[in-house]
């Protein structure tokens, strides 16, 4: 198992472990503390993918969260995870990887034909090509789909566990680089409790990639020492493997945790990763620099490498990307590269510097090893079909020259990550020095240290995190600390970048590409100018440029700073595109957390849920309450077993669990002048015992809740609200309590899960249950409420029937509700007593025309609109009155409540069906439009009337009764009759009584 | 997501609490007398301001009390709580 790139020693890598993995099914060997991309590089795999448009093979372009190119596919089945940079991916024991977005291979791929059409597929080419005609946009989007696909998600649901954690702290570090760990050094020794997260398996950030010297020793000994003395202070925290990917308001930053390893289930006990909610008085951002990407023709072949990364191979890896080595830049630093790579016995071809001069201390350095430096030079171009094999270089007026070679590193210097600081809205400032953005003034408590304020020397970079960890310690209240040693450093000068030979490109020639990932080019940037998507947005939308997975971490700065060239504008007049979250990709599952599956949302069940499940009731989701739908027997269809339970209610006796009606207990001396306020009919004349179904409006004039609600005594009431409304309910009573009339004395108190009531109904009900009760059942008017006890237990006997047919409801401590229910099912055996669930209920309510808010409103119905006008009271003050007097909710052409007949009694309309007045030939003019005149509500059949029934709100449907109106189905047209919303005894129509 | 100091509770984290739009609109004494044009304005019409606004929250996952709060739009800076019914203190301008 050669790794032939593999230097012999050296690096963070543990060479006495081994490490084998798959990648396209071929195997390799790795050690561990090797990432994915750097242990392909030490196998000599620069080949890694295919790009996004022109499916033109790409390498391992970078080192880190930046990197555009080595997206695979990572692991199988239900645990495969795609778009994985290869950078970021720690590798184990039998890793597996596939490439993407090639087919049939990486070396074969059909979809490189895109590169040969690539004249017709300019930027906007989705938006010009084939958005006409509209008929075929579909299947143009499908095949485009397919040809720009990258990775492929799971099939299967994610069988990983995840979990989050909430923290809070004085001063949060991040990144874990020379300014990090030192402002977490002056914080820590300050006491503060500072957390240090870093995305990195190990602190020490560019300190790890570089050869550089703290205090005469090796810098990684200064990290080691930091380390050790932070490990000690009790408040401090260190996360490794730890991404910051957001920074909201009030220094709330969320971070994701990659715990380490493979994929699999025996790991599934234990989460995969943690998300990390953190509250920091103060925040550190040490978030470094990305390396700045040169734009030449045919920048993209594999083997062209961003030359701080080749160098950080070297470094931490102990890999030598190559070894006959180009290297192109626009700054200082690439020549540490060129002499850390020729430490380590590569040969260097040349330094083309793309400056006019290069005589600083390092290009000096270069040339005395005997290395040519080209100043003043130009990329005219580069050779080679999978790999770069020569690199074509002019200077000034003379011939071109072709470099042979098989890596070549380009540095077109550093591009501070500011974008957790422009998340945290801080304002950005462009330095013409960098040619690149840093971070201005701050809007929240934050300051930044380092390279991502574009600190120019590791020395600078300590002195700015020792600086800001102190002064963010100190406006935590910890201001103990002792003057703080800022360890010298040893340094070359360096000479100023010329960040304009980065972006500019050079005339003629192949493809010069700026973003990488989205196959974005110079002559795409040109396209979109000359176009006049000449702003950020405007050119990151046509030209997808900052689009991908990538978010244009290199391809950005390069992209704008050619458009401000193009304009003639500074570059900040551009502006850049807004930075959002996430700063790097995160699993679904970490944000979900552990609320997933059945801890989603809570599920509530009454206290005989038991047994309606040994009684074989199937349930229905009302709210999170489940509650008995319907009870088939053996071989019984819904319907057979609906209209069964239907019949026996009207014919017998039925009960139901409704307990799960919003219950609220209302009590002081003010209580019925609050609630006569709360509903939009009078309260004040409900004599204690007496019930009352009331009617609550929003202020606009809407209808909002329902139920009944009893005046147990004189100042105190029960009221019901729908299931699902209970919550909403109680709130909208204690915001009209607390904001607007404080001085009731008035207190609510949720009380629904407190009782378990049962509904009895149907004709024999009360001869079921005289002899169960105390209760003198002959002394009760409809409408009226009794405390006694029911089977020997204390309850509240309620006269009130939903179904329309005779009917009690009562209400037992909830802890009782189970002994209620089997009493009660014991003695209506010999009346044929039958269980109903919430679809026959609604089938009776709807037989007598009973609204259920929520399905015969939506928040658009007023009570007049429900036919309800004799509850509007005249006399009084109610929630929502004035607007009812408005104009427009007098119209008469309003959509209004009525019952609704189809031609045929078999026929029962879906749900939400339109309603139009005319015959419409829909097959002769399929697409001419129809007016609507409504949509039906409610629908079912009822066993009890023999025929379907519908309630449905229609355009001026009171003036419309006795009309035939239409109703489109499935091709068809059904003819159907507005009626009075009431199927069955309209005269004895009684509301729940 | 905005750190928010409970009168009653203390700070705690914005999940919570509810939003209840614009402080200090008060239902108008005699509504029935009230033109449409003057009861759309309470009942639709706010100031929307970028920068300073007076808001109600209620502490929804917590005491369930309401109170308002005067916070900057644009910086989300909350320079005040106070209690329902009273005015904004002074300084918290
Ligand atoms: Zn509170």
């Amino acid at each position: 198992m050669s790794q032939p790139n593999r230097t012999a020693a050296g690096g963070r890598i543990d060479r006495e472990r081994p490490l084998s993995f798959r990648f396209d099914g071929r195997h390799y060997v790795g050690h561990a503390g090797d990432t994915l991309a750097s242990a392909l590089l030490a196998n000599d795999v620069h080949l890694v993918a295919r790009s996004f448009k022109y499916h033109r093979p790409r390498g391992i372009l970078s080192m880190g969260v930046e990197e555009p190119n080595a997206l695979v596919q990572l692991g199988q089945g239900a645990y495969t995870t795609p778009n994985m940079r290869a950078t970021q991916v720690e590798l184990y024991q039998g890793l597996s990887a596939q490439s993407q977005n090639r087919w049939p291979s990486l070396s074969t791929d059909v979809g490189a034909i895109n590169d040969r059409l690539s004249a017709l597929l300019p930027a906007g080419f989705y938006y010009k090509t084939f958005m006409w005609p509209a008929a075929l946009w579909m299947r143009y989007e499908r095949g485009i789909r397919r040809m720009a696909g990258l990775g492929h998600a799971p099939r299967e649901p994610d069988p990983d566990r995840y979990e989050r954690m909430h923290a809070h702290c004085d001063v949060l570090v991040v990144g874990a680089g020379p300014a990090g760990l030192a402002a977490a050094l002056a914080a820590g020794r300050a006491g503060a409790r500072v957390i240090v997260a870093d995305d990195q398996c190990e602190a020490g950030g560019q300190l790890l990639a570089e050869r550089f010297e703290i205090a005469g020793r090796p810098a990684l000994a200064w990290v080691g020492a930091t380390l050790a003395e932070l490990q000690a202070l009790p408040e401090v925290r260190l996360l490794r493997r730890t991404a910051i990917n957001a920074y909201y308001d009030h220094n709330f930053l969320v971070g994701c945790e990659q715990l380490p390893g493979e994929r699999a289930k025996e790991l599934s006990t234990v989460p995969r990763q943690r998300l990390w909610k953190i509250r920091a008085r103060e925040v550190v951002l040490a978030t470094g620099a990305i390396e700045r990407p040169l734009v030449f023709p045919d920048n993209d072949r594999p083997g062209i490498m961003l030359a701080a990364s080749v160098r950080g191979y070297l470094n931490r890896y102990g890999v030598k990307p190559g070894t006959r080595v180009v290297i192109a830049t626009a700054a200082d630093d690439a020549y540490r590269t060129a002499l850390d790579l020729a430490g380590a016995g590569a040969s260097i071809v040349a330094v083309a510097d793309l400056r006019a001069q290069a005589a600083g201390y390092l290009p000096q350095q270069v040339r005395s090893r005997g290395i040519e430096v080209l100043t003043g030079a130009r990329i005219v171009g580069t050779e080679g079909r999978m790999r770069v094999d020569a690199v074509r270089v002019q200077t000034g007026a003379s011939r071109v020259r072709a470099l042979a070679c098989d890596l070549l590193a380009m540095c077109g210097g550093w591009m501070p990550s500011v974008h957790l600081f422009s998340q945290s809205r801080g304002k950005l400032e462009f330095d013409a020095g960098l040619g690149a953005f840093v971070p201005g003034a701050a809007t929240q408590a934050v300051t930044c240290a380092g390279m991502v304020r574009g600190a120019p020397s590791l020395r600078e970079a300590l002195a700015q995190g020792f600086q800001a960890g102190a002064a963010a310690a100190a406006r935590c209240g910890f201001d103990r600390i002792a003057k703080i040693e800022c360890p010298p450093t040893l340094e070359p000068e360096e000479t100023p970048i010329d960040a304009s030979c980065a972006f500019r490109g050079t005339p003629g020639g192949g493809k010069q590409f700026v973003d990488w990932h989205n196959d974005v080019t110079v002559a795409d940037v040109r396209l979109a100018a000359r176009e006049g998507y000449d702003g950020i947005e405007h050119l990151k939308r046509y030209t997808t440029a900052g689009m991908g997975v990538d978010q244009g971490k290199t391809g950005n700065l390069n992209a704008l700073a050619l458009l401000a060239e193009l304009r003639g504008v500074p570059v900040l007049e551009i502006g850049t595109t807004t930075f959002r979250p996430p700063y790097q990709p995160l699993a679904f599952g970490a944000i979900a957390g552990a609320d997933s599956g059945a801890l989603f949302d809570p599920v509530r069940r009454t206290p005989m849920h038991g047994w309606h499940e040994r009684h074989g009731a199937l349930f229905e989701d009302v709210g999170q309450w489940k509650r008995p739908w319907y009870y088939p027997r053996p071989a019984e269809s819904m319907r057979q077993a609906v209209d069964r339970e239907c019949l026996a209610v009207r014919a017998a006796l039925g009960i139901l669990d409704a307990s799960t009606l919003g219950k609220i207990d209302i009590q002081g001396p003010d209580a019925t002048e609050f609630i006569d306020r709360i509903y939009c009919n009078s309260f004040r004349t409900l004599a204690p015992g007496r019930c009352r179904y009331g009617l609550m409006l929003r202020q606009d004039g809407m209808v909002f809740d329902d139920g009944v609600s009893a005046r147990l005594s004189e100042h105190h009431y029960l009221m019901s609200t729908t299931t699902g409304g209970a919550a909403r309910v109680l709130a909208w009573l204690e915001e009209w309590l607390q904001t607007e009339w404080p001085r009731l004395r008035v207190y609510c108190t949720s009380v629904s899960e407190q009782y378990a009531q049962v509904a009895i109904a149907g004709p024999r009900c009360a001869d079921m249950l005289a002899p169960l009760t105390d209760v003198k059942l002959d002394a009760m008017p409809p409408m009226s409420v009794r405390e006694g006890s029911v089977a020997g237990i204390p309850a509240r006997v309620f006269r009130i029937s939903f179904s329309g047919a005779p009917g009690y409801e009562i209400a037992v401590a909830a802890g009782r509700g189970v002994e209620l229910w089997t009493t009660l099912m014991g003695a209506g055996e010999r009346f044929g007593i039958t269980p109903y669930g919430t679809e026959a209920m609604h089938v009776l309510r709807a037989e007598k025309g009973f609204i259920i808010v929520g399905q015969e409103t939506d928040g658009t119905v007023t009570p007049l609109d429900l036919g309800l006008d004799r509850m509007v009271a005249a006399d009084k003050f109610f929630i929502g009155k004035r607007s009812l007097a408005r104009a427009d909710a007098r119209r008469t052409d309003r959509k209004q409540l009525v019952g609704l007949l189809t031609e045929s009694p078999q026929t029962v309309l879906p749900e939400g069906t339109q309603l139009i007045l005319e015959p419409h030939d829909f097959a002769a003019a399929p697409r001419s439009p129809v007016a609507m005149a409504g949509h039906v509500t409610s629908s079912y059949y009822s066993a009890n009337c023999g025929r379907s029934i519908a309630l449905a709100l229609v355009k001026a449907g009171i003036s419309r009764l006795g009309e035939t109106l239409y109703a489109p189905l499935d091709g068809q047209l059904v003819k159907v009759t507005l009626t009075a919303p009431c199927f069955l005894d309209a005269q004895a129509q009684v509301r729940r009584g | 997501m905005l750190r928010i100091a409970c009168p009653w509770c203390g700070p705690r984290a914005e999940i919570e609490f509810s939003y209840g739009g614009e402080a200090h609109i008060a239902l108008p004494e005699a509504a029935d007398a009230l033109d449409d044009a003057a009861w759309a304005q309470y009942l639709f019409m706010r100031t929307n301001p970028k920068g300073r606004h007076l808001e109600r929250w209620v502490h929804t996952h917590g005491c369930r009390r309401w109170f308002n709060v005067v916070r900057d739009t644009a910086s989300e800076r909350i320079a005040a709580v106070y209690q329902p019914g009273a005015e904004p203190p002074e300084d918290a301008r």
